[in-house]
């Protein structure tokens, strides 16, 4: 800086500016402490009010407490972390981390080979050793799995990024619902029926969206996903409005039913068998089982073909799709639609398995938690799902218990009346959860994509040629 | 036959204020290589995206007729049936391969209509009915040829996105050429490749001519252009300035000065005398 330069900010003293220079440098040369106490400063400017202080109701109004351990504590941590991440970075480079990111994905696929199987053994063995609550959050997870599968035709495939995928669970469930107990049909017709109807209302949403991309598909998405929900509110004469239809029959295992009655048309009945209600569980089970697996083997089917392959050629680029002759509206709606029939699929095993369904079962958080269970699957990756199913839907559950374990069996010793209730912390640790997995493995658990067909053997295609679609 | 496989009248397009192309009216000859070329701005991929349906022209008329005498009029088929019914292909100047794909998948892709007639012989696919593992037999019967024609056969299986710049070229190319035209777009298919590379590009459209397809080639590399062209057709602000074989467009003076240009500030190509023989590669 030449000396006839004026100060940028007249009013700052030279000392403080001086200091603040020599920070920055010593940030910008790479110094890891310099760093970490620049985080803390910041953490500090940030909690000094938010944590630092605490209003309690007074005699006269609010007062204000000062807490400054703990303000002090969050500092330390900011400070500690960033250090952390700032020396296990400086242990790796950019190349090897590169080249480390690419062995741990190969490893991955490879791993799904095996792992698949595996999965598939246990999911289809669990009934056997599980009790009812496992038997339950099996259910859950794999309702998810399918949800899952489902939107990975339209997100994953084609590229098409659906905000409003519950729209299509919740038509599925009223489906069943209405068709039930209105005109007494079986699960065993409407599932069919609930499938063809999500489809058409897929068709519907598809096209006035045809023409929109990325962010303006996924806006009118959302708003289709609202628009079904307080539809389903606000039509009260078929839908019973905010109070929802219950009594909805249970499925039959060829016209068996599962109850206590004991009759020769129930299960236990007719098999001479004492009835237990875990006999229905396993049997809902298997159900979900089933039709999640006739999910994951259609669309592993339809990549292998033409129409899977069109869809990831749109995902990969839309214009070079036109110039050969693919037909652009027609393969996004059938996109649209085939993701929707598994959206109903899932609904009408919903609203069967509860017996119950209102409209505050399909509010948006549920299409979050789907595209969420998608994209940390890795998008378009079909094991992908089912891991990150298991680990949002399953960890999160197992997380509550364990951690409600944790409170009442006085393991937290002090800490415990610093946290009256650790089970509210679930959300906070799954999201910080889901942060480090995004951060690590910005595609997903499972990223890259096989080939759907090969002269030779396939190769995995790496996650970075593989473009994530902008609808 | 004589009729014009292209036959392009009185083309305008306006984009708000601007005429990209103004009035223009030429034609491409079956089974020859007409290349369109002009300074840059000169509304050459204008005309292209309007061949190829990707803009309206503001007025004007595009008729193709095949060799079965069947008539398409262009400027108001849909984008997807150009390529389907009309049969006419194209590239495009910043390469759109699918990346993510195979070489092999891109060229399957590109016989999507011939897998695929409609969206229920799709869904029957899944089932294994509809005969689609023997049409799929055929097609990859189909695109082994073009990778061995174009020597990709080796990276059949890799990823389209990590070929080198000059397979990607030929790769759109063979991908183009799978969706089986009558007429081929080409919009500067030379564009930054090198000498050798360009010249096994001007030999690669040589046999897609000498095959029976008619081509039509927007190019700055005056090599490839001269050696290859039948008939050349100049553009400079949206219209034709010359119009003939390259002896004829080469010798214009209306020509060189449009490349020379008087006004033309920000493409100052070689002046096409000074490649009486067409070896050397003026564009930039």
């Amino acid at each position: 800086m030449s000396a006839t330069n004026v100060a940028p900010t007249g009013t700052d003293d030279p000392g403080s500016r001086q200091l603040l220079r020599r920070i920055s440098k010593s940030v910008a040369g790479g110094n890891p402490f310099a760093d970490a106490a620049l985080s803390a400063l910041v953490a500090f400017g940030l909690f000094a009010a938010l944590i630092g202080l605490r209003t309690d109701s007074g005699p006269v109004g609010l007062v204000l407490t000062p807490r400054p351990w703990a303000l002090a504590g969050w500092v330390g941590a900011v400070f500690l972390v960033r250090l952390l991440v700032l020396l296990w970075r400086q242990r790796t480079r950019p190349a090897q981390a590169y080249a480390e990111n690419r062995r741990l994905a190969e490893g991955l696929a490879h791993l799904s080979r095996l792992l698949a199987p595996a999965l598939l053994l246990l999911a289809l063995a669990l009934p056997s050793f599980a009790d009812r609550s496992y038997l339950d959050l099996g259910v859950l997870v794999l309702t998810y799995v399918m949800l899952g599968w489902g939107l990975n035709v339209v997100v994953g495939l084609a590229g098409l990024l659906d905000l409003g995928y519950v729209a299509f669970y919740a038509v599925g469930a009223y489906t069943y619902a209405i068709f039930s107990t209105q005109f007494g049909l079986g699960f065993w017709t409407c599932l069919p029926l609930a499938g063809a109807l999500a489809a058409l209302w897929g068709v519907m949403l598809g096209f006035p969206v045809l023409r929109l991309r990325g962010d303006y598909l996924a806006i009118v998405t959302l708003a289709f996903g609202e628009i079904i929900r307080i539809l389903l509110i606000n039509w009260a004469s078929l839908t019973g409005g905010p109070n929802g239809i219950s009594g909805i029959p249970r499925p039959t295992l060829f016209g068996l039913r599962f109850d206590a009655s004991g009759g020769p048309d129930t299960f236990a009945g007719y098999f001479g068998l004492e009835y237990s209600p875990t006999q229905r569980a396993v049997f809902l089970y298997y159900v979900i089982l089933a039709l999640a697996l006739l999910t994951n083997w259609f669309t592993l089917r339809l990549r292998r073909v033409a129409l899977g392959r069109a869809w990831e050629a749109l995902r990969e680029d839309e214009i070079a799709c036109r110039s050969l002759g693919i037909n652009v509206t027609a393969t996004k709606l059938t996109a649209f639609a085939i993701g929707a029939t598994f959206g109903g699929f899932a609904g009408a095993f919903f609203a069967t398995r509860a017996a119950f369904v209102s409209p505050e079962s399909f509010t948006f958080i549920e299409s979050a938690i789907v595209l969420a269970v998608v994209v940390l699957g890795g998008l378009g990756s079909q094991f992908g799902v089912v891991l990150s199913a298991l680990v949002m839907i399953g960890g999160l559950e197992m997380l509550r218990n364990a951690l409600s374990e944790l409170a009442s069996g006085g393991y937290l010793g002090p800490l415990g009346a610093l946290v009256p209730d650790p089970g509210q912390y679930r959300m906070l640790i799954f999201g910080l959860a889901l942060v480090v997995v995004m951060v690590l493995r910005p595609r997903g658990l499972v990223s890259g994509r096989t080939p759907s067909v090969a002269l030779g053997r396939r190769r995995e295609i790496s996650a970075e040629l593989v473009a994530e679609g902008r609808g | 036959m004589d009729s014009p496989l292209l036959q392009v009248t009185d083309l305008t397009m306006r984009f708000g204020g601007l005429t990209a192309v103004n009035a223009l009216s030429f034609e491409a000859r079956r089974g020859e290589i007409t290349s369109v070329i002009g300074p840059n701005g000169a509304g050459k991929t204008t005309v292209f995206n309007c061949i190829t349906g990707f803009y309206r022209p503001t007025s004007g008329d595009i008729a193709l007729t095949h060799p079965d005498g069947a008539a398409f009029r262009l400027q108001i088929l849909p984008g997807h049936r150009i390529a389907r019914r009309a049969r006419v292909a194209r590239t495009f100047q910043n390469i759109r391969l699918f990346a993510g794909m195979t070489v092999l998948e891109n060229l399957l892709v590109a016989q999507h209509n011939a897998l695929m007639p409609n969206v229920a012989s799709g869904l029957l696919a899944v089932f294994g009915l509809g005969g689609h593992r023997a049409a799929e037999a055929v097609a990859i019967d189909r695109a082994r040829g073009w990778l061995d024609r174009i020597n990709l056969l080796p990276r059949a299986d890799d990823p389209a996105g990590a070929l080198p710049y000059g397979d990607q070229r030929r790769l759109e190319i063979a991908r183009a050429m799978c969706t089986a035209p009558v007429l081929l777009c080409l919009d500067e298919p030379a564009a930054g490749l090198n000498p050798r590379e360009s010249d096994a590009l001007a030999e690669l459209l040589k046999t897609i001519q000498a095959d029976g397809c008619s081509v039509l080639l927007i190019e700055h590399d005056m090599g490839v252009v001269m050696r290859i062209s039948d008939h050349i057709v100049v553009l400079d602000h949206g219209s034709r300035i010359s119009d003939g074989d390259p002896a004829h467009v080469r010798a214009d003076p209306s020509v060189i000065a449009a490349y020379l240009g008087e006004g033309d500030e920000d493409d100052p190509d070689v002046p096409l005398a000074a490649v009486p023989d067409g070896s050397l590669a003026a564009a930039s």
